[in-house]
Formats: C-alpha cells, sequence, structure tokens
C-alpha cells in the first residue's frame, strides 16, 4: 500500500508540472504545423508568466492576470510573426531574441514595478487560481485504491489543469476536424498548394501564430498565478525547450504531446523523488541524468534511432511565390 | 531572380545597413529605460563611463570582450558553412573541462606557460566533442542540427552540475566547484599592454587569453578566406549544389565545422576559469555562448567585424554594470535585452530597412543622374 | 462573341529585365482544347500564372466569357470558373484525396459538415468523368498519374469551366498520358473548355482543336489543328532564325573517350528520367544531344558528371569504368579527364557570391598548384584567373569583382574558361549559352569547336536546336528519356523536330 501511496502522490506531482509544458508544447504545435518554427516559446512563457503576476497583483484579480498573460504572448508572438512570416527572417534567430528581450525585460520591468529582486508580489488567494475539489471527494477518499486515485490524483488541481488536459482533444478537433485546422497543417506542408487554392498563406500563419501566443499566455499564467503564487524571476528555467523536446518527441501530434509532457513530467517529478535514494539493481541515479534524459530522449528520436520524427514539410522556409 | 534587393554599395551593404539596425536596436532599449521611469541619455552617459572611464573599466570591458570573439567566432565559422550551431554554451561549458583538468593536474608543479597551452587542447577537444555529435547526427542521420544543439545546451548542463558537485568537487567542500588553482593554473594580467597607454588595471581580470582570441580571429580568417578547407566550407554555406558538383563532401564539412566551431567556443572556458575566477564554477559561460550568435550577426561573420561587435557587447556588460550601481531601477538584465534586440534587430529583421534604404539610393541615383543630363543639357 | 471563353487582350508581363510575355493577344473558344505550345522559356506557363492570378500582367485586359475580370489573386480565378492544373502538383502529400479536394472550398467552418457532401460530389465527378480514384488514399501512396487525377478533380470541384493544364504529360508514363486524353475528351464532351500548354508536337496534334504557337514570349500564330502539319507547327515554334554558322572543318575522329551503356536513371519519385541510354564519344567530335528541355538531356549529364545516382548501366570514361550507380565522386573524375559544364551555372557551375578567382578554381581546389600545403595560395590563383580572363575575354577583367556582377555570358566564359583550360579528355557541356549575349555566343561556339580540333571528346546538350546542328559531327534525338534517333547534322530542321516531338520516334521504335 506504501508504493501505492508514493505511486499516487509521485502522480499527482507529475501532473503538476507537466501543465505548462502541455500548454506550451500545444502552442508550439499551431505554429510548427504551420510551417513557422518557434524556440522562442520560452520567452512568451515568461512574459505571459510577468503579466500575470503583474496584473493581478496589482488588480487584485486573477483573470485580468490570466487575460494580460494572453495579451503579452500574443504580441509577442505576433513579433515572431513579423519577422518571419511578413519580413521572412530566420526563424530561429527571431525566436531566440523574443527569448532574451523577454528575459531581460521581466526583471527591469519587476524591478522597477515592485522593487522586490525581480519578483511581483506575493499573491492573496483572491489573485491567483485556487485549487477545485471534486465533488465528494473527502468521502470517496476512503475507498481503497479507487478512493486515493479519485481524491488526490484526479481532484485537487487548478482550473488551468483541467483545461491544459481539454485542450488536448481540443487540439486534435481544431487541427483535424475543422476548416482552420485542415487549411492549417496545409500550410505547414506545402504552402503552395494553399496560395493556389485561393487562401492567404500569409494570413493563415498570422492566426496559428496568435494561436501558439494565446496557448502559451495559458501557460505562463499557470506558472504564476497558479503554481506559485507571483512571478519570480526566470521561472520557466527551460520550460519552454522542454515544451519543445516534447513536440518533437511526440512528433507533432496532439495526443502524442500529452503523453510527451506526462513523460517528461513524470521524470522531473521522478528525480526529486528519487533524489538521494538508490534504486534496485542500478543504485543511485544521478538526479542530473533524469534531468538531461528528456534531451537525450529526443535526440535519440530526432537521429531516428527509435522511430523518425519528420518535421512538417515546409517548416523553417517563408513562402516566397515561384517564379 | 535570385537578388530580391538591389544591389547596394559596399559601404552601405556592411556599414550603414548594420549600423542602422544596431540604432534602432538601441532606440528601443531607451525606450525601455524610459518605461521605468529613468533618462536613457544618463543610461548612456554611464554606459561608455563605466566601460572607458578608467583604465580598470577597460579591462573588464576587455575582458568580456574577450570571452565574446571566442563565442562569436564560433558562431561565425558554423554560419560560413551553412550551420546554425546555437550550441556554443554547451560547448563552453563542456570545454571548461579541458581547461580544469589541465589546471588540476599540472598547476601545482608547473608554471602557466606549460598549463596554458594543454588547458588550451583541453578546452578545444571538449568543446569540439560536443559539437562532434550533433555536427556528425546531422551529416549521417538527418537530425536539425538547431534543434540537436539546444538539446546538447541542456544535456551539458546537467552533465556539469554532476561533475562539479559529485566529481570535481574537493571533499568536504559543499560549493559545485573545483579547488581554487595555484599558481600554475593563473593566466597572467595584460597590465603591461594597458600602461602602454598609460592605464591602470586595477582589479579587471583581463588576462593573456584576450591575444589567444585576437588570434583566433586571426586564424579564423585565415582558415575561412586562405584554406582549402574554408573554401570548401564557403562554397557549401553558400550552394550546396555548388559544392556536390566541385565534389565537396557535405558530411565531412558539416563534421569538421562543428568541430571547429566547438573547439572555438570551447576555449571561451580558459578566460573566465584560468583569467578570472582561478577554478570552475557552476555556470561559468552566463550566456556568453547566446551572446556569440549576437556578436556573429552582427560581426556579419567576419573576424574583422567580429571583433568590434564583441567590444560592443564587453562595454554592454562593464558598462551595464555601471549603469547598474548608479540607476538602481536598471539592472544588467538591461544588457540581456539590448543582447535581444540586437538578434532581433541585425539578424531576424535584417530586411526591414533594406527597401527604405535602397529607395534613397535609388532617388539619389536618379537625381544625381538629373543633374548629369542637366549638365549636358 | 458568345463562343468565346477565354479572351486576353495586349497582355504584357515583365520580370525585371526579362520580358517574359509580349503583348500577347489570344482568344480561346468554349468547348474546345486549345493547345498552347512554345520551347521552353516560351512564356507559356508565365501567361497561365497570370490567367490564374497568381501573377498580375503589367499591362492588358483579360475577358471570361466576354466579360472583363481583373484577376487579382486565384480566389478570383477559381470562382469565374477558371481552374489550373500545375506542372508541379500543389496538393499534400500526407493529406487524403478527400481533403486535398476540399482544402479552400470546405463549405462550413466544421469539416464534418461538408465531408459527406464532398465525398459525394466526388463519387458524382468520378463518375461523370471517369475518374476513378479512392478518396482516402493518401497522395503520396498514389502514382503521379492519380495524382494529377486528384488536381483535376480539385478543379472540377470547384465547377471550374475552364481547365488550364501545365504541361500535364511531363511526368506520365505514355500509358498515363492516353488515359489522361481520354480523360480530357469527356471533359470537352461535357462542355468544358481546356487549354493544353505542352512542347510536345504529338499531343497538339491528338486532342487540340486549335493550337496557338509562343516563341520568345509572343504568340506568333494560331492555327486549327486539323487545318495544321507538325512541319508548320515545328517551324513556328523553333523560327527561322538566322543559322549561326561556325566555321569547322571536318571531324577526325579517334579512339573511344566516353562509352555509356544502358544508363537509366530515376529520379527520387521513381520516375525514370533516363531510359537505357547508350552512345560512344570518340576524341575529335562533338556529338550532341537535341531535344525539347525535359526529357533526359539534364539528368543524363549530371549522371555521367558524377553528381546524380544512376539506377543502372555503365560508363566507361578513357576505357575505364565510372562507378555511376554507386560511389560517386565527382573531383576523381575530374582527376581522370573529365571536364563538365553543368546547364545551371547560377546554382551549380558557379558560386555567385564567390570572387572570380575562387570560382575559376571550384572543383578544381584540391589541385597542388593553387596550394601551399593546405592553404590557398591566393597569388597563384589568382594568376591563373587573370590568364584565363585575358584569353576569355572576360569583361571586366577583375578576377575580384564578385561573380554576381558579371553578365551572363561572361559567367558562362568563367566556367568554361575553368574547364577547358584543364586540357580534359572528355567535355561535357550543357546549355552553352543559355541566357549568354549574341557577342559570347559565337566565342564560345568557337572554343568548343577548339576543344573539338585539339581531340577532345566532345558531349554537348542543348535545347536549341540550331547550335546542335551547327557544332555537332553526330547528333542523338532524346525523347521521354530514350535517344530515338541519331542524324547528321545535315538533316532537316523538321525532321529533327519530329524526332524531338516524339514522332518519328514512336514509327522508328514500332518499326
Amino acid at each position: 500500500m506504501d508504493f501505492f501511496h508514493v505511486l499516487v502522490v509521485l502522480l499527482e506531482s507529475t501532473i503538476r508540472v507537466s501543465v505548462p509544458l502541455l500548454f506550451a508544447a500545444l502552442a508550439g504545435l499551431f505554429t510548427e504545423r504551420a510551417g513557422v518554427f518557434d524556440i522562442g516559446l520560452e520567452g512568451k512563457m515568461l512574459g505571459a508568466a510577468f503579466a500575470a503576476g503583474a496584473v493581478a497583483a496589482v488588480t487584485q484579480s486573477v483573470w485580468a492576470g490570466l487575460l494580460a498573460a494572453i495579451l503579452v504572448s500574443v504580441l509577442l508572438s505576433l513579433v515572431h510573426g513579423y519577422a518571419s512570416i511578413t519580413q521572412r527572417g530566420n526563424q530561429i534567430v527571431s525566436g531566440v531574441a523574443i527569448n532574451f528581450i523577454v528575459a531581460g525585460s521581466t526583471v527591469i520591468l519587476g524591478e522597477a514595478w515592485f522593487r522586490q529582486g525581480g519578483r511581483t508580489p506575493a499573491l492573496a488567494d483572491g489573485a491567483r487560481f485556487q485549487t477545485i475539489s471534486l465533488p465528494e471527494a473527502d468521502v470517496i477518499r476512503e475507498v481503497p485504491f479507487l478512493g486515493p486515485i479519485y481524491a488526490d490524483l484526479l481532484s485537487g488541481h487548478f482550473l488551468l489543469t483541467y483545461i491544459a488536459f481539454a485542450m488536448v482533444p481540443a487540439s486534435w478537433w481544431v487541427l483535424y476536424r475543422t476548416r482552420f485546422g485542415l487549411r492549417l497543417r496545409a500550410v505547414g506542408e506545402n504552402p503552395g498548394a494553399v496560395d493556389t487554392a485561393g487562401i492567404s498563406v500569409i494570413w493563415l500563419r498570422y492566426r496559428a501564430v496568435i494561436c501558439c501566443g494565446i496557448l502559451c499566455g495559458f501557460a505562463g499564467a499557470y506558472l504564476s498565478l497558479a503554481m506559485t503564487a507571483g512571478f519570480v524571476k526566470g521561472m520557466t528555467a527551460g520550460k519552454g525547450y522542454i515544451a519543445l523536446a516534447a513536440l518533437i518527441f511526440a512528433k507533432w501530434r496532439p495526443v502524442n504531446i500529452m503523453f510527451a509532457c506526462l513523460l517528461f513530467g513524470f521524470l522531473d517529478a521522478l528525480a526529486i523523488r528519487l533524489q538521494g535514494t538508490p534504486l534496485p539493481l542500478v543504485g543511485q541515479v544521478p538526479v542530473q541524468f533524469m534531468q538531461a534524459l528528456p534531451y537525450i530522449l529526443t535526440v535519440i528520436l530526432l537521429a531516428g534511432f527509435i522511430g523518425k520524427a519528420i518535421p512538417p514539410k515546409a517548416g523553417g522556409v517563408p513562402y516566397v511565390k515561384e517564379r | 531572380m535570385s537578388t530580391p534587393y538591389a544591389k547596394l554599395p559596399g559601404w552601405v551593404e556592411y556599414g550603414l545597413v548594420p549600423l542602422v539596425n544596431l540604432a534602432v536596436a538601441f532606440l528601443v532599449a531607451g525606450l525601455v529605460v524610459l518605461l521605468v521611469g529613468e533618462n536613457p541619455l544618463e543610461a548612456a552617459y554611464h554606459l561608455i563611463n563605466g566601460a572607458f572611464g578608467r583604465g580598470e573599466y577597460i579591462g573588464f570591458t576587455l575582458y568580456y570582450a574577450t570571452t565574446f570573439i571566442f563565442t562569436g567566432l564560433a558562431v561565425a565559422v558554423a554560419f560560413h558553412a551553412g550551420l546554425f550551431n546555437i550550441g556554443g554554451e554547451g560547448q563552453a561549458y563542456v570545454g571548461g573541462i579541458g581547461v580544469a583538468l589541465a589546471c588540476l593536474w599540472l598547476d601545482k608543479v608547473m608554471p602557466w606557460y606549460v598549463v596554458f597551452p594543454l588547458a588550451i587542447l583541453g578546452s578545444v577537444f571538449f568543446g569540439a566533442l560536443w559539437a562532434f555529435l550533433p555536427g556528425w547526427l546531422q551529416a549521417k542521420r538527418g537530425s536539425h542540427i538547431v534543434i540537436t544543439t539546444i538539446m546538447f545546451n541542456f544535456i551539458a548542463s546537467s552533465l556539469m552540475v554532476y561533475l562539479l558537485t559529485r566529481v570535481l568537487k574537493p571533499l568536504g567542500s559543499m560549493a559545485p566547484q573545483t579547488r581554487t588553482f595555484a599558481e600554475g593554473g593563473q593566466l597572467p594580467k595584460l597590465d603591461w599592454l594597458l600602461s602602454i597607454f598609460g592605464l591602470d588595471v586595477g582589479t579587471a581580470p583581463f588576462n593573456i587569453s584576450f591575444l589567444l582570441a585576437l588570434a583566433a580571429a586571426f586564424g579564423v580568417w585565415v582558415l575561412i578566406w586562405r584554406t582549402r578547407l574554408g573554401y570548401e566550407m564557403r562554397t557549401m554555406g553558400h550552394s550546396p549544389s555548388a559544392a556536390r558538383y566541385a565534389g565537396i563532401r557535405e558530411s565531412r564539412i558539416t563534421v569538421i565545422t562543428m568541430m571547429i566551431s566547438g573547439g572555438l567556443a570551447g576555449m571561451m572556458a580558459l578566460n573566465p576559469i584560468m583569467g578570472e575566477q582561478f577554478r570552475m564554477q557552476l555556470d561559468f559561460v552566463q550566456g556568453a555562448g547566446f551572446v556569440g550568435i549576437a556578436v556573429a550577426l552582427m560581426g556579419r561573420s567576419h573576424p574583422g567585424g567580429i571583433i568590434p561587435a564583441a567590444i560592443l557587447f564587453g562595454v554592454l556588460y562593464q558598462g551595464g554594470a555601471e549603469i547598474a550601481f548608479e540607476m538602481p531601477s536598471i539592472s544588467r538584465d538591461m544588457i540581456v535585452i539590448i543582447q535581444g534586440l540586437v538578434i532581433l534587430f541585425a539578424g531576424a529583421l535584417e530586411n526591414m530597412f533594406r527597401p527604405a534604404i535602397t529607395r534613397a539610393f535609388a532617388m539619389r541615383g536618379q537625381r544625381a543622374a538629373a543633374v548629369v543630363q542637366a549638365k549636358g543639357a | 462573341m458568345d463562343d468565346i471563353a477565354i479572351e486576353l487582350r495586349g497582355i504584357d508581363k515583365s520580370f525585371g529585365l526579362v520580358h517574359a510575355n509580349k503583348d500577347i493577344n489570344l482568344k480561346v473558344r468554349k468547348g474546345t482544347i486549345h493547345g498552347i505550345i512554345g520551347e521552353n522559356g516560351a512564356g507559356k506557363s508565365t501567361l497561365m500564372s497570370i490567367l490564374y492570378g497568381f501573377y498580375q500582367a503589367d499591362r492588358g485586359e483579360i475577358l471570361v466569357c466576354g466579360k472583363q475580370v481583373s484577376i487579382r489573386d486565384p480566389n478570383t480565378a477559381i470562382s469565374v470558373g477558371i481552374g489550373m492544373v500545375h506542372q508541379h502538383f500543389m496538393l499534400v502529400e500526407n493529406f487524403t484525396v478527400l481533403e486535398n479536394v476540399m482544402l479552400g472550398a470546405e463549405d462550413s467552418q466544421i469539416l464534418n459538415k461538408g465531408i459527406n457532401k464532398a465525398r459525394q460530389e466526388l463519387k458524382r465527378l468520378e463518375k461523370e468523368y471517369a475518374l476513378e480514384v479512392n478518396p482516402d488514399a493518401l497522395i503520396e501512396e498514389l502514382p503521379v498519374g492519380l495524382q494529377q487525377r486528384v488536381e483535376i478533380l480539385k478543379a472540377l470541384y470547384r465547377r471550374a469551366d475552364i481547365l488550364i493544364l501545365d504541361e500535364p504529360t511531363g511526368v506520365l508514363t505514355p500509358a498515363e498520358a492516353d488515359h489522361l486524353f481520354r480523360i480530357l475528351g469527356q471533359l470537352k464532351a461535357q462542355g468544358k473548355t481546356i487549354i493544353l500548354i505542352t512542347h510536345k508536337l504529338r499531343e497538339i496534334m491528338a486532342i487540340t482543336d486549335e493550337v496557338s504557337v509562343m516563341r520568345r514570349g509572343e504568340m506568333v500564330a494560331t492555327r486549327t489543328t486539323r487545318e495544321t502539319t507538325v512541319e508548320e507547327l515545328a517551324e513556328l515554334m523553333v523560327g527561322r532564325r538566322v543559322l549561326l554558322r561556325v566555321q569547322k572543318g571536318e571531324a577526325k575522329p579517334g579512339d573511344v573517350k566516353l562509352a555509356v551503356q544502358g544508363l537509366t536513371v530515376k529520379d527520387s519519385r521513381g520516375v525514370t528520367m533516363v531510359d537505357d541510354v547508350s552512345f560512344e564519344v570518340r576524341a575529335g567530335e562533338i556529338v550532341g544531344i537535341a531535344g525539347v528541355a525535359g526529357n533526359g538531356q539534364s539528368e543524363l549529364l549530371e549522371a555521367i558528371a558524377g553528381i546524380r545516382r544512376a539506377t543502372s548501366g555503365t560508363v566507361l570514361l578513357n576505357g575505364r569504368s565510372v562507378d555511376v550507380t554507386g560511389h560517386r565522386d565527382p573531383a576523381e573524375l575530374r582527376a581522370r579527364g573529365l571536364a563538365h559544364v553543368p546547364e545551371d551555372r547560377h546554382h551549380v557551375g558557379l558560386v555567385l557570391k564567390f570572387e572570380e578567382s575562387e570560382n575559376a578554381i571550384l572543383g578544381y581546389h584540391n589541385d597542388p598548384r593553387y596550394l601551399n600545403g593546405v592553404f590557398l595560395d591566393i597569388d597563384a590563383i589568382r594568376k591563373d584567373a587573370e590568364e584565363k580572363i585575358a584569353k576569355y575575354d572576360i569583361r571586366p577583367p577583375n578576377a575580384r569583382l564578385k561573380t554576381a556582377n558579371f553578365s551572363g555570358g561572361n559567367q558562362q566564359k568563367i566556367v568554361l574558361a575553368r574547364e577547358m583550360e584543364r586540357g580534359p579528355d572528355v567535355l561535357i557541356i550543357g546549355q552553352p549559352t543559355r541566357g549568354v549575349d549574341v557577342g559570347a555566343i559565337e566565342f564560345i561556339h568557337k572554343r568548343i569547336i577548339e576543344m573539338r580540333d585539339q581531340g577532345k571528346a566532345v558531349l554537348l546538350v542543348s535545347v536549341e536546336l540550331d547550335e546542335i546542328r551547327s557544332l555537332s559531327d553526330r547528333i542523338l534525338v532524346m525523347f521521354a528519356g530514350r535517344v530515338v534517333g541519331e542524324r547528321s547534322p545535315e538533316a532537316s530542321e523538321g525532321e529533327l523536330g519530329l524526332l524531338m516531338a516524339g514522332v518519328e520516334g514512336r514509327k522508328e521504335a514500332a518499326g
């Protein structure tokens, strides 16, 4: 029973750390399937987290915070869109630039406005997301086996957590069951086909980039309004890159993305759990190895040693009408 | 057909266009300064003063520039072969192992001039090793080098934390760092160089690896423009189809270029480890690998452009510290913003102002032609 | 005027210095198949791209069914009933047939609502025009012929009444092409108007009602197909040009220097581009390969030069075999006496951003005379380049100028100087005078003859029939990847034209 309890706790924290990855990876899914590569997920998430923390602190409204997060993240997406769609600039360079601009400005602005060493003020309960208890969680907890799963694993998360997981089927539905999704996937594979079908490649890609901004906004808001009560300098700590890795690891598919994020989240949770505890057979696993594992796995996958990750064909290439 | 923009005179192409882009980056940075309620001109004053006001400041500026020359060259070399090595950060970090090993091994028994060459070899070896894998994976397995090098940055970071907390840390110490090196692991300062100009280097860690950086810049120039290998790299970078026609093997060039690039990034580790801290600490690279991208973009991948660009970033880092000291509401993170803006305007948006500049020159050309005509009539 | 589906009046279009369409007038009657024929680069595709709204004309009017329309983008073209089947299919390869057909014409925001309707409509179209294709198949798994069928279905699904097909048979096997023609006949019977762009005379004669001929950006004639002949069309297409007579003496063929045996090349899609080609080139002769562009000449050259993998066959260079199917090394071939002037000097033969002198050693950069150990001997390289500049009268005579700043003719001379001055045994040349000014053409032709007279074996590929006729000692004609005949340079233009169009070749092969 003890093992079961440990497992439930482990999975619970897996879910907690997976949520921002999930939002960000789904965000990346939208732009990359439309043929715009985005290594600026990290920056957008960080900018959104800051906007959420700052606005929620000032307005004492969690919703204003969320809205600000989405707004800032969409604006940053539009900068990336302008550089890579309109100006046909290098998409990698643009993403790197955005990551830096955000990393610097969140600290400078935070310090200027709040003077707490780059933090935003700690949020009161009303200005941040609260966990939601599913109906009868306390009663059902006593039921053996299923009880803890319901009460501790499924219940007691933030609203955004449930939204994140709802986003998986929602993204799938948008991409595979709507006109917008059909066109978006087409423009990432062969923009010429979209153009000759009488659809604007540019506007379509901009819309994809905006979708990415919205989802990154959620990711950032989760960090500063749910996971912690306020913004902390550099709080994304590479999550945007792990999300990117998860996106590739999932071969650019929504349901796979959920599993990839859960896997990477699990590794993270396990690493913390295992710190200092030797495992049977292998002995003590260095926590750093566990932390590097998502990246190692992605490299191995990319190299085609386990399956083959084929990116959208037109990815990273600005569209120019052929002569 | 293949040139979307009209041709501009060389000084416009290599001088004016980058300067306009740089100016816009600084203008936007100035806006940020305004936004936090400070005076941008005052900030600019502190920046310049902080970077050049005293011999010691200049020493710091050049110390930072040294680091950025290495990482800028690393990115530039890869650019020449059409490769985007975004992994300079990790390569520099891992390169530190080579430096640390050489120092830990010999610092107590050998003078610096024996340890230094070995440390150079070590840094190049480990940096190149860390770039070899992404290069090989792209050449043989087709994995995208940008993604792989990003992943390798993180893997490097974990690896180094592991090494510094478990392997290289002296017994009984809590801090994740190697022991402090003895004399043999400390590079001499270049105080004599500054004293020629009547400047006192003070406590600035401006050291001999600056000369190594200049030599490396010269070496890269020779490599790119004066060797067969450089010729093959440039051919591949400009036109993979022409390279195939010329019998140049793409996979071989990819791997070799990445190793050179990684080696240069690795050499960066010499400056902070042997030149300033005299030990290897956690996170000693401090984002220099990424600054290299900005430096290479601004310097147009030419050593002659990279050195001034690296000095500019040295000014930002050193002068930025001064701003942070004098203007409490602006921390050193301002540098990070400017760095991002430079990458944005000199890199991703490099063509934004080109149409306007081209138009301006076309108009000037027309007017000149009209004048000639009028004179003729 | 009721029976005119499309009328173009004074269409004019330039791309920079290239005048692609000059004052084009054209009438296409409803319910007919109208062919537009011309050599590569005659401006056919540009004209049709204007009609489909992909480019805007600089001047001129477009009338559809008598009404003047302004076609700003493909959307307007579709809305006035114009559909286009592109030469390179505009299909999303990892989508199903149905998804590709629906793309851009989905009916509603949610796919499910329209999908059944689309499926039914597709069924109806399939039945009506005999265009069977599995709607749930992935495009990448379909053979090329079926992919093209999807393109046609896409246009019909958008209710196109006027269908433009751009070089539709270029990627098809003869059987597939015949099938396509039956489909086009069917479409015509249903009242659709079809514009067929091609450079193949046989197709024009087989299925069109009327034919318009383009040459160098101009519309030179329109004929009723029944009342014209292949000979007349061939002449209109090529034009009665002033034949550039090149002074040359009798060839004195020596030993076989280059022997090609059963060479077959397939492209990345698995389409056979070169089909079991065999020939020999002897020292001191020029063998010309004539053919309309796209019939496998480019691939043949590239396979011999070692930059494209051959599927099967052998090549002997100086009597020694070349590994054309396995490990290919252009550098080794150069060392063994093969020089190659590629067709595409902008992307293959030169690096436009290099200085002239740097391009003058491209491919020969391993030669010790340009090197000091691993270093480039810049002085030797520049001196060498300057000698070639003088000898080939390359202007401006500046070895340090960026190659992009030279004119087309001078760029070509840079390549020729590099390849010829090595004194190779075998010289293979693709399109020696494409995009080259008249003055340089004569010079280049003379140099090629000189090479022959020095005893080199020269293999020449050109889409300019004149050039082939005036330079070659023997002419091989390629059609659809095969060598369909050998003629002497004295053969008439008409005779060669028929071979190039695949007309005579069929008879020969059959007989």
